[in-house]
């Protein structure tokens, strides 16, 4: 990673004041306001179309709110690459072997070409894709392939790592392997934002939650507080519909 | 029936004599054609890419343009690019008429459109899945065209193969701006309509199979370094 | 990736470089050549392909033959694209010449066109010994025609032997009178597969395969005759003509060597060309 000399400014917390997305007509998010910081490990929840999705693209840079604004902390790049890092629902893969798919990353990020396939192998190593490293890429199980865009983001040493419903097209074990590379992430030091559907996933891997509902912040508040008794009327629908049993 | 029969003996005896001049035709026109499709390719795949990922005003009227000009009528351009390179033009100092050179920038012309508008497309598809991750990296326009198409390959080498076989097939920009002169200028296509006008049908027909044979063979050697990257590179 | 991507890159570049340097050797390395702007006449019936080798060996100056109709001959001419015109049009040839654009008008050889038609001949005029009876015989029996009518100088010809013949002929009015726009060979093809009479030069005839059902009708009425000349184009006027080169070629066509050259020229066994410079008819 390119020296930085002296301690660059955090990126996080991430200001969001009022920010809306508006498109056709629809109110996709409406004037959300909050605050994000490094440490705990944020779920985003909430029913389909609650604008999850978008909020998450919001804070990416991938659309521009129409109204409101948001605030990094720190620049959003250092020397050329950024800070902040997304997964997405389905794994994009480049048509070039894993390793090249996360040294790709790499070299948009202005990595010397002698550090990028070393830097490659070790993010393959720690979501545990080392084996396969040279095969192409499509090849690979949707289970792996989600793990390389896991590694493939995570070589770039986010600050934050945003991750849209990452395991919702993986079969359990998959979905663990998921889960146990979101972890090491975390472990080592990036914030994580994440939006699931599955609350078990929510009450494994996350510390507090966003509900969101018809794009607007509805609700926030620790994990396991959240999912015992949540404080809005709306939130509490969106857990029964989403665990009948209770 | 019995001119078929004929074209294929005399096709069959054109490619076992050896005959020398044969031969210099039929370097000229994969000369002509594989160096059209070459700067073609150079300037047109870069385009299209770009074209594909880029918005802005007049995009839309651009891409029906490029779309439409696919179907330049292969005598007209010929004619356009005469009257440029004529000693009576505003290139005629290069003297470059009735050279192989101009009959390369003729042929470009023509396989250029092609090869924009179809790599628009095939960008443009998958620019839709790829979008979401290349700007999430980081990927410019410029950066994201390139990847584009390095991994739209396999798509391009059609693209590309459709551009010259355009080329290889046209007869009327050649013969004019080329002028079919007798070991400078004459290609397949011009042999064949020379051959065609002094009735001699026959082997008009058989240095038609020759020409034929030659592009399958193009193509066929296309198709497998697309097979050999696939199964490298999936 | 980055090894492949090398790889290509370094076989593109080979391929640019080869394909580059095979256009040049493609032109056999000769630099000195002129220009020479003829009709299809002489090119199909492959007299240039016996002739030039001669000039060639003798001079080191190659020719490069652009075979058109003789109007679009003069044409390219007259756009300064050629060194030379070598076409058989008395009339525009004078005109060309009035115009400025060409200098020393030489006559070189002639032969004469034929009037081709079906064997089964509905007009009846096989063996006539006037053209224009048999151009008004087609006309009154509406039997097919094919012209050129491209402004070459068979198509001038026919044109001529119509007027003389006392005959207004409009395609748009006649549908047996099929004018194609087309050169000699492709004219020909035509008539032979419509079974049409038409005008040729008896060159581009004796070189011609695909006759079918056609054959040489009428021939030998003086008005048939089909005179060739050479003209350079006026290096006044286009500066760019390699005036010297172009001179030697014209000169040799004229010489002694060069018109017995044009007279030793067979098609089957038939002369097809009569030399007759310096000047004066002969018949």
């Amino acid at each position: 990673m390119s020296a930085v000399g002296p301690h660059p400014v955090p990126l996080l917390p991430l200001q969001l004041v009022a920010v809306s997305v508006v498109a056709g007509g629809k109110r996709i998010l409406d004037r959300v306001t909050l605050n994000l910081d490094g440490g705990l490990r944020t779920i985003v929840l909430g029913p389909n179309g609650s604008g999850k999705s978008v909020l998450l693209r919001v804070c990416h840079g991938l659309i521009q709110p129409t109204s409101g604004h948001l605030q990094f902390n720190g620049p959003e790049s250092l020397n050329g690459h950024r800070r902040h890092a997304m997964v997405f629902q389905r794994a994009v893969m480049l048509r070039r072997s894993a390793l090249a798919n996360v040294a790709y990353g790499l070299a948009l990020a202005g990595v010397a070409r002698a550090r990028r396939a070393q830097l490659a192998t070790d993010a393959l190593e720690r979501v545990g894709l080392a084996h396969l490293a040279h095969q192409p890429a499509r090849v690979l199980s949707g289970g792996e392939q989600q793990r390389l865009a896991i590694a493939r983001a995570w070589a770039l040493r986010p600050e934050l790592l945003l991750l849209d419903e990452p395991t919702a097209n993986l079969d359990p074990s998959a979905t663990q392997a998921i889960e146990v590379a979101i972890q090491a992430v975390h472990d080592a030091g990036t914030k994580i934002v994440l939006v699931t559907h599955n609350l078990g996933q929510a009450h494994r891997l996350g510390d507090e939650v966003l509900f969101m509902c018809e794009g607007r912040l509805a609700e926030r508040a620790p994990i396991n507080q959240f999912l015992q008794g949540p404080a809005s009327p709306e939130a509490a629908a969106f857990l029964k519909g989403e665990m009948p049993w209770k | 029936m019995s001119d078929f029969g004929a074209a294929g003996r005399a096709a069959w005896g054109l490619i076992t004599s050896g005959d020398p001049r044969l031969f210099e035709i039929v370097l000229l026109s994969l000369q002509v054609s594989l160096s059209a499709v070459l700067i073609a390719s150079l300037i047109g795949l870069p385009l299209g890419a770009t074209l594909a990922v880029s918005r802005f005003p007049g995009r839309r009227t651009l891409i029906v343009l490029t779309n439409a000009l696919m179907g330049l009528p292969p005598v007209v351009v010929g004619l356009v690019v005469y009257l440029l390179l004529s000693r009576a033009g505003p290139l005629g100092e290069l003297g470059l008429l009735f050279t192989p050179e101009a009959m390369v920038a003729a042929q470009s012309i023509l396989v250029l459109p092609i090869v924009i508008a179809l790599t628009r497309q095939a960008a443009e598809d998958a620019w839709r899945d790829y979008q979401d991750l290349l700007r999430s990296l980081g990927a410019g326009p410029l950066r994201a065209a390139a990847t584009l198409l390095w991994d739209i390959r396999a798509s391009l080498a059609t693209t590309i193969l459709a551009g010259f076989g355009r080329a290889a097939a046209e007869v009327g920009a050649v013969m004019i701006v080329g002028g079919n002169i007798d070991g400078i200028t004459r290609v397949m296509t011009t042999a064949i309509a020379l051959e065609t006008s002094k009735g001699d049908l026959p082997l008009a027909l058989g240095l038609g199979a020759v020409l034929i044979s030659i592009v399958v063979a193009v193509n066929a050697v296309a198709y497998l370094l697309n097979e050999v990257s696939a199964r490298r590179h999936g | 990736m980055e090894v492949t991507r090398r790889s290509l890159i370094g076989a593109l570049a080979l391929l640019c470089t080869t394909l580059c340097a095979g256009i040049s050797t493609a032109q056999q390395g000769r630099d000195r050549y002129i220009t020479v702007a003829s009709t299809t006449s002489t090119e199909h019936s492959d007299l240039f392909a016996y002739l030039l080798p001669i000039f060639e060996a003798k001079t080191g100056i190659g020719v490069r033959v652009v075979a058109l109709g003789t109007g679009q001959a003069l044409d390219v001419a007259r756009r300064g694209d050629a060194d030379v015109v070598f076409v058989h049009d008395e009339v525009a040839e004078k005109k060309f010449v009035a115009e400025g654009h060409g200098v020393d008008r030489r006559e070189v050889m002639y032969n004469d066109f034929v009037l081709i038609g079906p064997k089964t001949d509905p007009a009846d005029v096989a063996g006539a010994k006037d053209v224009e009876t048999a151009f008004a015989a087609i006309a009154a029996a509406k039997a097919p025609f094919v012209s050129r009518g491209d402004r070459s100088g068979t198509h001038a010809a026919e044109l001529r032997t119509w007027e003389a013949a006392g005959i207004d002929i409009d395609a748009r009015k006649n549908d047996w009178y099929r004018g194609t726009g087309s050169g000699m060979g492709a004219a020909l093809n035509t008539a032979a597969a419509m079974d049409a009479y038409l005008l040729s030069d008896r060159g581009t005839w004796l070189a011609f395969q695909n006759r079918r059902n056609l054959a040489i009708l009428v021939e030998g009425d003086e008005r048939l005759f089909n005179q060739y000349g050479v003209m350079l184009v006026n290096p006044a006027r286009h500066p760019q003509v390699k005036r010297e080169d172009a001179q030697s070629f014209i000169d040799w066509l004229v010489s002694e060597q060069g018109q017995a050259a044009i007279a030793d020229f067979r098609i089957d066994g038939e002369q097809a060309f009569f030399p007759n410079a310096p000047n004066g008819r002969s018949w």
